[in-house]
């Protein structure tokens, strides 16, 4: 009898941040293998680093990420600070979470509206949905706009910010400027909240994913900007212990590397921060996201877009709290003096975890520089769940399982610019 | 009924980031829709049409021997090419591999550096193929995008200032930095557009958009020198961005 052999093939993975391919293989109707195959042109950040003063890192690592600019300045700045002993003030970590919430909220708004929504409603992008679903396109804009408001009012430039360094910022923002911010910020509370609502009609597949989840865990609030490493699985360590639990391993098939905990695949990113953090929303969000039906934990990765939605009114809540509670640092940055040493810094990226880590010689030169961006430590996880989802949907003709798997992948928000980038889908039946 | 013109963006090594200021257009986005047809932007629609393209839109720089030929393969199909960004039109911040050892990095960054296919060299799109204009930035500017398209739908000239970030900043009154407080500022060698952001909030500026027109690099370098800058970081803070436009000769990187 012969093997029974198919063979699907998509060229390129679209409403994803970067390059890559898929590679599926079905033997007699079981899978032989699903590897996400990343061959974004690598960039040699880590190598170009070193030999860079300490002050560099942040304004060049934001060009590592067009999406999430502001995740890699602020971490780079917090992994510097810490290897040079210098602690900033309370104004300035304010500043610096109210910055990150601009870009939580401009980031969520195109993953869910651009990426992800047309998913749901059956169309191929948002400029088609706005065909028929005008007002919900246009509430996205809204959000985006509030978001990148923020970018552009404390950040300097909604892309790239120009404003923080490392220490603080160039300079305060004003209160006045603060306050014409909030105005729009309660229209965009609205709109995150309508989203809610939107997103949770959506027809959403059963799923329950079993991988241990991963999370930054700050004491008093839900962490974006700063705070602890947890883990489902009870790992609790600080940023500079990261590196003796998470290690990388490099895959033929990616120029992104792949990370495990402790020798296990794990998951980070908005399932993992509302299943551990989801306590620590404000009580607003919190009473969205049971409306939008979820519990206090999440493992269906097809509901990571109400999450995300619900994570958007928290970071829009936590702006209004931010600017009225603002005092402009003054000054606006604490001086860096360079000092030989190493410091590690991790903050929640849009998508997930994100960890720097530096070494520095006592002129403040770089000697190393070590970046584990969230995509990479997602991606055991997303290949372990496409093999799942593919393996409970062998039934399905080429067109739909190829379709369930970009879905899939999508549900993680991959952003493959960062792990090193598009997607070419491969499906071998054999 | 005249069909709308065609318009496509192609991505090759970058951030991302220019591509997104499209999205970031926020209120004209959807006017944007109505005056042309987006036949092919993968990051945004997962219903890409064949060419040719009236317009095409190119973000990121060539490193890999797959993308030398796709970047022909783009060009063929577009009426109209326009590079986005300082990646596409200089070789970006990758670039710094022109000047480094590209084994030697590959092997600082992954464990089995042979899984690993890359050029030595990461290089503007204008080394490949004809570019009809050249958007600086990192990233480029929204309403400057907005003009370029504007522009070359209507079949136009567009009206990008060649001045110097200096003229940007004078316009908006902004007290020079450099003459102030002593504040190293590459403003007066590098290209208009962004608006004079840095200045803005009291920091030089650092280069992103690229050389203007017949920079003066020599005289800058003595006014850095008299700011207190070393050679050292006058090389590096020319070798950034736009490391392959900027670049000083004998430089170390």
């Amino acid at each position: 009898m012969t093997r029974q052999t198919r063979q699907l093939r998509v060229n390129s993975l679209a409403r994803v941040e970067g390059e890559g391919a898929l590679r599926v293989v079905i033997e007699d109707g079981a899978v032989q293998s699903a590897e996400l195959h990343i061959y974004e042109p690598p960039r040699f950040f880590e190598a170009f680093l070193r030999g860079r003063q300490h002050t560099e890192p942040p304004d060049i690592t934001s060009r590592i990420c067009g999406i999430c600019p502001v995740a890699y300045v602020t971490t780079a700045c917090q992994a510097i600070e810490a290897a040079c002993q210098v602690e900033i003030t309370e104004d300035i970590a304010e500043l610096r979470r109210l910055l990150y919430c601009g870009e939580w909220i401009s980031s969520h708004a195109l993953h869910m509206y651009f990426l992800h929504i047309p998913d749901f409603l059956g169309y191929p992008d948002v400029i088609e949905l706005a065909g028929d679903h005008r007002a919900a396109v246009e509430r996205g804009l809204r959000l985006k706009q509030a978001g990148n408001a923020i970018l552009e009012m404390v950040g300097g430039r909604a892309n790239h910010p120009v404003n923080p360094c490392l220490g603080g910022f160039h300079r305060a923002t004003t209160s006045a400027s603060l306050a014409e911010l909030s105005r729009q910020l309660q229209q965009a509370l609205d709109d995150a909240l309508a989203t809610v609502e939107f997103v949770a009609t959506f027809d959403f597949p059963d799923r329950e994913l079993d991988a241990i989840l991963l999370a930054v865990h700050h004491a008093d609030r839900y962490a974006i900007d700063s705070g602890e490493v947890r883990s489902s699985d009870g790992h609790n360590f600080s940023a500079s212990e990261f590196a003796n639990h998470s290690t990388e391993f490099q895959v033929p098939h990616s120029t992104a590397l792949h990370a495990a905990l402790d020798g296990r695949s794990y998951l980070t990113g908005p399932l993992a921060r509302y299943t551990l953090n989801s306590g620590q929303l404000s009580p607003l969000a919190r009473e969205a996201a049971t409306a939008g039906g979820l519990g206090p934990t999440c493992r269906n990765p097809f509901r990571s877009i109400v999450i995300r939605a619900v994570e958007t009114v928290y970071a829009i809540e936590e702006a209004l709290r931010l600017i009225a509670e603002y005092r402009p640092p003054d000054p606006p940055a604490i001086p860096v003096a360079p000092r030989s040493g190493s410091g590690c810094g991790v903050t929640e990226a849009p998508r997930g975890l994100l960890y720097h880590r530096y070494q520095l010689d006592s002129d403040g030169m770089i000697r190393t520089a070590a970046i584990v961006p969230p995509t990479s430590q997602n991606l055991a996880v997303i290949e372990r769940d496409l093999r799942d989802v593919v393996a409970a949907n062998t039934s399905m003709d080429d067109a739909a399982l190829i379709a369930l798997c970009e879905r899939t992948i999508r549900n993680y928000d991959p952003c493959i610019s960062c792990s090193a980038h598009f997607l070419d889908l491969t499906v071998v039946r054999r | 009924m005249t069909e709308l013109p065609t318009l496509a963006v192609w991505k090759f090594a970058s951030c991302d980031g220019c591509q997104l200021t499209l999205l970031d257009c926020e209120d004209e986005l959807l006017t944007l829709a109505g005056q042309v047809k987006i036949a092919h932007f993968l990051e945004a629609s997962s219903s890409p049409e064949p060419g040719p393209y009236d317009l095409s839109l190119v973000e990121g720089s060539i490193t890999t021997r797959q993308d030398e030929q796709r970047i022909r393969q783009v060009r063929e199909w577009s009426k109209a090419l326009v590079t986005i960004g300082a990646c596409a039109t200089s070789g970006g911040i990758q670039a710094l591999r022109n000047f480094g050892d590209v084994d030697e990095f590959r092997r600082a960054v992954y464990a089995s550096p042979q899984y690993i296919d890359t050029l030595t060299t990461s290089t503007p799109i204008s080394s490949h193929v004809p570019v009809d204009f050249e958007l600086r930035g990192c990233p480029i500017d929204k309403r400057q995008l907005i003009e370029v398209i504007s522009a070359f739908l209507i079949g136009r000239r567009p009206d990008i200032p060649d001045t110097s970030v200096c003229s940007e900043c004078k316009r908006r009154g902004l007290t020079c930095v450099m003459v102030a407080d002593g504040t190293p500022c590459l403003g007066p060698v590098t290209h208009a557009g962004c608006g004079a952001l840095c200045p803005a909030v009291g920091r030089g500026c650092y280069g992103c958009f690229g050389p203007m027109t017949g920079a003066n690099l020599p005289a800058l370098s003595s006014q850095l020198r008299q700011c207190g800058m070393t050679e050292g970081a006058i090389d590096r803070v020319y070798a950034t961005f736009n490391v392959t436009a900027f670049r000083r000769p004998g430089a170390d990187r």
